[in-house]
């Protein structure tokens, strides 16, 4: 039986105060209560506060390139559609340098949970502002502060189809453990963003801040009604609301992939080369 | 006999056609053949021409004479007409090109009437004219049906008709050409034909590959249709991804995972993908990566060729990257190459380089066959029952020879942790001098000579004790050595190719350099301005070419335009 301290890792590395050990504390506990064990599935990471993540738990880990979490959580599981794969990445790293591999995950519906840990900063190039800051926020790289309207990830994701998207935050540490589980059980490519605040960079957008514009969805949200779920995902302003947005039930690119449909996963099968001599015969 | 047939039209106007039946029908007939295309970086229109040449001995390269000149197209004659052989042959269609030409070697075929009127459709002109040629050579025109017929398998109601245009245009051709004086050699055993792209993909396959990304490229985008066509049969995962830094990063997850993966592209491509070659080198994920070469900088020349990208391929990546880089010449060198690459890269997790140009992608060459029982399979990966029985795993496990036990993450009760930062053996990041000075010592130091160990000698063809010498690499292969063969006759003369690129071979196999030095004239043959291999050449041995002949026109080397060049150092 898995224990919470099977999930222990190193000591983290971030400041004291930060937004990320809310986030560490729901997985682990929500990993926990899954019963799941840290060896049953892997963590793609990138670069960033974020990208450290697994290192402070315990899991498969490929802390790869930043930007690029999805290409590698991408094709893990097309070599290995029995393993879940987390893809934990920052808000710059998801959505500014990897944004084509967030729109391209999205289209195909890989089975890939994606986390991105929203503090609308990057924090450890030092206060640089992200795709996601809000304009009028104080910066250390532009003259000015931010002059452009902070992207909203959500009604993009809605709009590509994304089949599961959400919204937490990580002061609410009992919500978050119950979104990881919903997107750990959902099929499908899932896009869990949460509002983490960067305590030394990003003096905008606090726990108190988004305290004061975060509210929980009613439990009557349908996420599976499309108008609905793309109206609230718009709300990005005075409130902003917490909890499963959208979802919907399309095929997956596993299931739909001939080579892996109803089959065991490739890495599981004889991994010698096969059927040559059919294909050498063509060049006669 | 030694024949060079020459079709030259418009992209879009079926030069493939004609190009690839001809091909099937001399390589099914026993002959020996080297076929080569020269396209513009477009769909329709333009002028580009496929250069067939068959012989009854083995033939490497391209060479001018032309012996017959097809002209689908007005800009053909003007262009080719000087490369015509004494006795060679122009084919049109004068009625189709709307043009005219004189001459006793000119004969006006009605392509597209014979199609006409024999198939009810135009479009079978291409047959026509496949089987007009095999009329003039004197060869039968079953082969060419044959050849029909299993083009058109599956479309039952198209092989009857293209089977009678082939006998029309065959009977035409024979009863049309006066001057014919072909004398072609006797049949054989039928022989195989293979493209240099799929012969890189089939030794994949061959070799174990499960997995291949790419963004589509030229001259690389064979490699990813060739896989897409026949993936499934062998288990393989094709995924065209939404760009190279995508590509390179699924086949180092794909790799984590636990199957054999490679990708493939050009210059530009390769550029986006070097973050990733870094990645995979701190990683120590295997990979193969084919990056074939075009003209650059930037778009440069998309559908030429060039050997201009050797240094970038061998320093690409930021940090100290060790790689294996080999740059096969033939078919035959791609079968052992990319096997030896996947081995070497599973074997001692550095991540691998095929370097491939488009002269090599898109040339043809025929073979007597593929001996399959040359491709080695050892699998290095920890599996299974294996992980299971393990009471401890770290990922990056610090060993003698630097090499640590890959497992695949799932089969075993432990996890498999590795990271782009410097990283313990665990693979967990870290930040301490004495880690790190460990980590790079593993990677690098220890790795090292075992590859060079692994690595073989330039391939050295004609006399032992040369005093004319051809020093080249990669898809230069056949023109060296058909010059060499050439020349023999009159001089000692020899050719060093270099297929095993990097690393070069360790001291005590070294031997090349003596016949470099003592031999009175040699010559560095290189697609480049700038002397790419030279280069690396003195740079690894301190060697330096004080001659060397150059081509960068985007062109690949023809035989005759290669004697003369030698011969220009030779006077």
């Amino acid at each position: 039986m898995v224990t919470l301290a099977d999930y222990k890792g190193q000591k983290p590395a971030w400041c004291p105060g930060c937004g990320n050990f809310g986030i560490l504390t729901a997985f682990k506990r929500a990993m926990f209560e899954l019963g799941v064990e840290p060896h049953e599935f892997v963590i793609v990471s990138g670069i960033g506060q974020s990208g450290k993540f697994p290192h402070y738990t315990q899991c498969n880990t490929f802390n790869g390139l930043h930007g690029r979490t999805l290409p590698v959580a991408t094709a893990i599981r097309l070599a290995n559609h029995d393993m879940p794969v987390w893809a934990f990445a920052g808000d710059g790293d998801c959505y500014g340098e990897g944004g084509n591999h967030w729109i391209h995950a999205m289209q195909r519906n890989i089975n890939v949970k994606l986390v991105v840990h929203d503090n609308q900063v990057y924090g450890l190039t030092k206060g640089q502002p992200s795709p996601t800051s809000m304009p009028g926020m104080k910066v250390t790289s532009l003259p000015t502060s931010v002059l452009t309207d902070a992207l909203n990830p959500l009604p993009v994701a809605i709009s590509m189809g994304c089949s599961f998207v959400a919204r937490g935050f990580a002061g609410e540490v009992d919500q978050l453990a119950e979104l990881f589980k919903e997107t750990w059980n959902h099929k499908g490519f899932a896009l869990l963003d949460i509002f983490q605040p960067c305590v030394t960079w990003n003096k905008l957008n606090t726990f108190e801040w988004y305290r004061q514009h975060c509210y929980r969805i009613e439990d009557s949200h349908d996420p599976s009604d499309f108008d609905r779920a793309f109206e609230l995902s718009l709300e990005f302003g005075e409130s902003i609301p917490t909890g499963v947005i959208y979802r919907n039930e399309r095929r997956t690119y596993e299931e739909r992939l001939p080579v892996l449909a109803g089959m065991p996963p490739v890495v599981r099968r004889n991994q010698e080369p096969m059927n040559l001599r059919q294909t050498v015969q063509e060049f006669y | 006999m030694d024949y060079t047939i020459k079709i030259g039209g418009a992209a879009g106007q079926g030069l493939q056609t004609i190009g690839t039946s001809l091909s099937k029908v001399f390589t099914r007939f026993g002959y020996h053949l080297f076929a080569y295309q020269d396209y513009e970086s477009r769909v329709r229109g333009g002028h580009n021409f496929y250069q067939i040449r068959f012989s009854d001995r083995q033939v490497w390269c391209p060479r001018v004479p032309v012996d017959i000149l097809i002209a689908l197209d007005k800009e053909t004659v003007p262009l080719h007409r000087g490369e015509l052989a004494e006795d060679g042959l122009i084919l049109y269609d004068s009625a189709d090109i709307k043009e005219h030409y004189e001459g006793d070697n000119v004969i006006d075929v009605p392509f597209n009437q014979i199609a006409l009127t024999e198939g009810g459709n135009k479009i079978m002109s291409n047959i026509a004219a496949s089987g007009a040629v095999l009329g003039m050579l004197g060869m039968d025109a079953k082969l060419l049906e044959a050849v029909a017929e299993h083009a058109f398998a599956g479309k039952k109601d198209l092989i009857e008709p293209n089977k009678k245009v082939a006998r029309a245009g065959h009977e035409f051709g024979s009863k049309n050409c006066p001057r014919c004086a072909f004398q072609p050699a006797p049949e054989t055993g039928s022989k195989m034909s293979i493209e240099g792209n799929a012969a890189i993909a089939l030794a994949a396959i061959a070799s174990g590959c499960k997995f291949y990304a790419a963004y589509p490229m030229t001259p690389s985008t064979g490699i990813l249709t060739f896989l897409a066509m026949h993936g499934e049969r062998h288990g393989i995962v094709v995924e065209q991804a939404e760009d190279e830094t995508s590509a390179i990063n699924m086949v180092l997850g794909a790799s984590y995972a636990g199957m054999r993966s490679m990708t493939g592209t050009s210059g530009g491509g390769f550029a986006l993908m070097v973050e990733g070659l870094s990645l995979a080198g701190m990683t120590e994920t295997p990979m193969v990566a084919v990056l074939g070469q075009r003209p650059g900088p930037a778009t440069g020349l998309p559908t030429r060729t060039e050997q201009a990208d050797l240094l970038f391929g061998l320093f690409a990546g930021h940090g100290e990257v060790p790689r294996i880089m080999f740059a096969p010449g033939t078919p035959e060198q791609a079968f052992k190459l990319v096997n030896k690459a996947f081995d070497l890269t599973e074997k001692y997790q550095v991540p691998a380089i095929i370097l491939t140009d488009q002269h090599y992608a898109d040339s043809e060459w025929s073979l007597d066959s593929i001996d399959l029982d040359e491709f080695k399979f050892h699998d290095y990966r920890v599996r299974g029952d294996a992980f299971k029985s393990l009471s401890e795993y770290k990922r990056h496990a610090l060993t003698n020879d630097g090499v640590s036990p890959m497992a695949v993450p799932g089969d075993g009760p432990f996890t498999v942790v590795t990271d782009s930062d410097e990283h313990d053996e665990e693979g967990h990041l870290i930040e301490d001098a004495e880690t790190r000075r460990k980590m790079v010592e593993k990677r690098y130091v220890k790795k090292l000579p075992n590859i060079q160990r692994e690595i073989e000698p330039p391939l050295q063809y004609g006399s032992d004790k040369p005093e004319v010498l051809l020093v080249g690499w990669g898809s230069n292969y056949g023109v060296m050595r058909e010059a060499v063969d050439s020349m023999s006759g009159d001089r000692e003369i020899a050719m060093l190719h270099f297929s095993e690129i990097y690393p070069f071979p360790e001291e005590g196999r070294r031997g090349f350099l003596d016949v470099m030095n003592s031999t009175k004239t040699t010559i560095c043959i290189e697609n480049n301005v700038s002397g790419r291999f030279a280069q690396l050449l003195r740079m690894e041995t301190g060697y330096k070419f004080e001659r060397s002949i150059k081509k960068y026109d985007g062109r690949p080397f023809n035989l005759e335009e290669l004697l003369e060049e030698i011969d220009g150092h030779l006077s």
